[in-house]
């Protein structure tokens, strides 16, 4: 299975069109994927918090928005998160890699990872950690259940979901 | 000119159009002034009146009208760039530059000393960037509407407050109430 071509397919299923990114190592074969398809207009955010107001206008303006980005992105929109997105009930999916869980190589993103769940818990927002590639068949509902509910949803991918950094 | 008599200036202007409006005094001035469904007036989230208006233009073909000031722009500086590489000629970022930040007391901003707004937006490749005065704004608006290309336009102006009422509408309300107009 292609994982990121599996997401992308889902993605464009739940006719989500309009798809913002902020980079991720982790990411990178989705975001190409995002890129590559006709039917999503991808539009690159320098920040996270200016991604979120990107996927605002775009549902106003009638399309299914999509962020994707890193759990570090946590800390950045908190804000935009409860002033925007929950404040005036707008569904927003959040494709997140989970830096600084199992297998990752890199200390420093430890620092976020254990704030990660607990931030999302304080916010309400409904959060799925996918950890074995077979966790990408709750994708798809996952998807409905935000459109359903008109909620920001996060779902956490980390490394060994993603298949690791290699020899670790 | 101040902010408010500027708005209540264009507001016949940008009546008719899809207009996203600042957070704070913008907001409510605009809102007192001349509310309208076509309006979506920000209650929270400094910053991001630009990044909304320009997803709205991407997502359909109604001309959207961003009204931003210097503060919120700095804030969210990286809407410049984002901007010029996704052009959308339905789009019109309206600054409006009074060097300082309004709704907390008026202090300064760096729009107000040293750093050109309109040469940062050049710089981060916009294509359409115009400097106006306050007393010439109208028909630079409106010709920037009637074009239908993407424009920024940085309009100095004094700074200074009006009293005015906060907005009670519940925000759920003003998005929906907004999002019939865009579908209008």
């Amino acid at each position: 299975m292609n994982i990121d071509k599996r997401i992308v397919d889902d993605l464009v299923a739940n006719d989500i069109s309009f798809v913002t990114t902020v980079p991720c190592k982790q990411l990178a074969g989705v975001i190409d994927e995002v890129e590559a398809r006709d039917g999503i207009f991808h539009i690159p955010s320098n920040k996270e918090d200016e991604g979120m107001g990107l996927c605002a206008g775009a549902f106003m303006g009638g399309k299914r928005p999509m962020i994707i980005m890193q759990n570090t992105a946590i800390g950045v929109t908190i804000n935009t998160l409860a002033t925007l997105t929950q404040y005036y009930r707008m569904p927003l999916p959040m494709l997140i890699s989970y830096r600084g869980e199992l297998r990752e190589p890199v200390a420093c993103q430890v620092e976020m990872a254990v704030h990660t769940k607990a931030l999302l818990a304080q916010m309400n927002i409904p959060t799925y950690h996918f950890h074995w590639q077979k966790d990408v068949e709750e994708f798809d509902n996952i998807l409905k259940y935000t459109f359903m509910c008109n909620k920001p949803v996060a779902i956490l991918t980390d490394a060994n979901f993603w298949g690791g950094y290699g020899d670790q | 000119m101040i902010r408010s008599e500027i708005l209540r200036e264009i507001a016949p202007i940008i009546r008719d159009h899809l207009v996203v409006c600042n957070i704070g005094l913008p907001s409510q001035e605009l809102h007192m002034i001349d509310d309208q469904p076509t309006n979506f007036y920000m209650l929270g989230t400094m910053g991001l009146s630009s990044s909304i208006g320009l997803g709205l233009a991407l997502a359909q073909d109604k001309t959207v009208i961003s009204i931003d000031g210097d503060g919120s722009v700095l804030t969210n500086l990286g809407t410049l760039p984002t901007i010029a590489n996704n052009v959308a000629d339905n789009y019109i970022l309206l600054i409006i530059d009074n060097g300082s930040y309004g709704s907390t007391g008026d202090q300064p901003t760096y729009a107000g000393k040293k750093t050109k707004l309109e040469n940062v937006a050049e710089a981060c490749g916009c294509e359409n960037v115009i400097t106006v005065q306050d007393k010439d704004l109208g028909p630079v608006l409106q010709k920037a509407i009637d074009d239908r290309k993407m424009t920024v336009i940085v309009c100095k102006c004094d700074s200074g407050n009006i009293k005015l009422p906060v907005i009670t509408m519940d925000p759920v309300v003003i998005r929906h109430r907004f999002m019939q107009a865009v579908q209008a």
